[in-house]
């Protein structure tokens, strides 16, 4: 099944080409390795396919819908985590509340992710999100990308906060989530996904210039 | 629309627990206290006593005040947001983009019009305490024009956010428009009057299209409804408007005007890259 279709894709921002008729397929079951050096253009691509960009020309479909037109109906079957955490000033219960309503995702199921990352959210539940260490912010982050049973994970440098044991725990995580699902993670690191990923895509100067599977 | 209300919901749990809201009730409220302690209710100046008196102090502070509050705090934090990538990862969440940004326009209304408002009642419930006539009337068109004055500043404030992406330049931009309109109130005016450059009418006109001189107008006309505080100019208005429709304007044009910055700024929110 056919979770993303970018058709060349062109995004300028002040009249530099960060997107250069970008095209890539990704489908269910597909583990991307998405890799290039600063400025390639991987932020600018997931941000796009998330509908914060408006393409100057190209096309993007996520499970055949729009992410400007239908942003709603394509955010709900994506979970993202951003390269840092956001200093979100929401408590960690507000945080969780919003999870919830918006997305449908039960805090109890958000709360059994995080004690499987070794997170106690009872101890920190009244403490605004940005209070939190790194780590602890990056592992809630993943709880609840994870606990949403999305099709679709986008993940930027998700272990970059991580000790070695919580990368343990993300990567048991993600073997163990029960249904299909595709996945772009970004990273510097490649073998640090290795077992995790299936594809391996460069980007350099706007452009995907190599996809290999592996 | 369950989502407009949570995300309404939310921004007023952040913001309240927030300094810039504590500093803005705190403000408004110690203004309210600062006018018991010296006593403002028993003094007469330009025929006003008592609770009128108050109410005609209260509505020179918040002309001044209110409008940079509203515009520095919503400019900054929705730039904020925006730089510190909050909105990039809020947004990931399947809300439309309607529901966030009315969501957010509803809670910060709530954040900035009720400490004005609670300030104004506490005022009023003192004058009673003080042996005064409670001015059902005037204390309800007042309410009215500090909720229009809001509406206003909050519109043009989502309006600067949406426009500009970066946090520096909404400040700027929010200073800009807010010494433009004071100036406007009458100084470049009175200026412009003096030289003879342009007719009467359409000075006064310009006057009356900027929100701060329609709010100010509304409140001089609870008090004194010949207007004789404002001199000659007030023959003109009351002649070509008369009273009632000069209190209908004075409420309804800024709530007019702050829709219309409100929908202009979504319009942007929606066509514009959100990053």
């Amino acid at each position: 099944m056919r979770v993303v279709k970018v058709k060349n894709a062109v995004k300028r921002f002040m009249g530099a080409t960060v997107l250069d008729g970008v095209s890539l397929e990704v489908d269910a079951g597909d583990r991307i390795a998405m890799m290039g050096p600063n400025g390639a253009g991987k932020t600018t691509l997931v941000r796009s396919i998330l509908g914060f960009y408006h393409l100057d020309a190209g096309s993007i479909c996520v499970e055949e819908h729009d992410p400007i037109r239908e942003r709603v109906k394509v955010l709900a079957s994506v979970s993202f985590i951003p390269q840092l955490p956001p200093p979100v000033k929401l408590t960690v219960t507000e945080l969780l509340r919003f999870v919830e309503r918006s997305t449908g995702t039960p805090v109890a199921t958000v709360r059994s992710r995080a004690e499987e990352m070794a997170l106690d959210l009872e101890r920190h539940k009244h403490k605004p999100f940005f209070k939190l260490s790194g780590g602890m912010k990056q592992k809630l982050l993943i709880a609840i990308a994870l606990a949403r049973k999305s099709r679709l994970l986008i993940f930027d440098e998700p272990t970059a906060s991580l000790d070695p044991k919580a990368r343990e725990h993300f990567y048991r995580l993600l073997e163990a989530q029960g249904h299909e699902y595709a996945a772009i993670y970004i990273t510097h690191r490649a073998e640090e996904l290795e077992g995790l990923v299936n594809r391996h895509i460069t980007m350099d100067l706007g452009r995907i210039v190599e996809d290999v599977r592996v | 629309m369950k989502n407009l209300f949570l995300v309404a919901y939310l921004d007023i749990r952040e913001s309240l627990r927030s300094k810039w809201f504590y500093v803005y009730a705190f403000v408004f409220g110690g203004l309210m206290g600062l006018f018991f302690i010296s006593g403002i209710t028993d003094s007469v100046v330009m025929g006003f006593t008592g609770l009128s008196r108050l109410l005609l102090v209260f509505m020179q502070v918040t002309i001044i005040i209110l409008p940079i509050f509203i515009l520095v705090t919503t400019v900054k934090s929705i730039s904020g947001d925006r730089e510190s990538n909050i909105l990039e990862y809020m947004l990931s969440f399947p809300i439309s983009l309607k529901e966030y940004y009315w969501g957010k326009f509803l809670g910060r209304f709530v954040t900035v019009f009720f400490p004005v408002v609670v300030a104004l009642f506490i005022g009023v419930l003192w004058g009673l305490v003080k042996g005064g006539e409670l001015p059902w009337a005037m204390v309800g068109l007042y309410s009215a024009l500090i909720f229009s004055l809001c509406l206003v500043f909050l519109g043009i404030a989502f309006f600067i956010s949406t426009l500009v992406k970066s946090h520096d330049v909404g400040l700027g931009l929010s200073f800009t428009v807010w010494i433009v309109l004071l100036a406007f109130l009458d100084v470049a005016l009175i200026g412009l009057m003096m030289q003879n450059r342009l007719p009467d009418g359409l000075i006064i006109s310009i006057a009356m299209l900027n929100p701060l001189e329609a709010f100010r107008i509304g409140a001089i006309a609870l008090f004194d409804p010949e207007l004789t505080v404002i001199g000659p100019v007030a023959y003109y208005l009351l002649d070509t408007l008369g009273h009632d429709f000069l209190m209908l304007y004075a409420v309804l044009y800024p709530v007019l005007l702050g829709g219309l910055f409100a929908l202009f700024g979504y319009y942007l929110f929606k066509r514009k890259d959100l990053l």
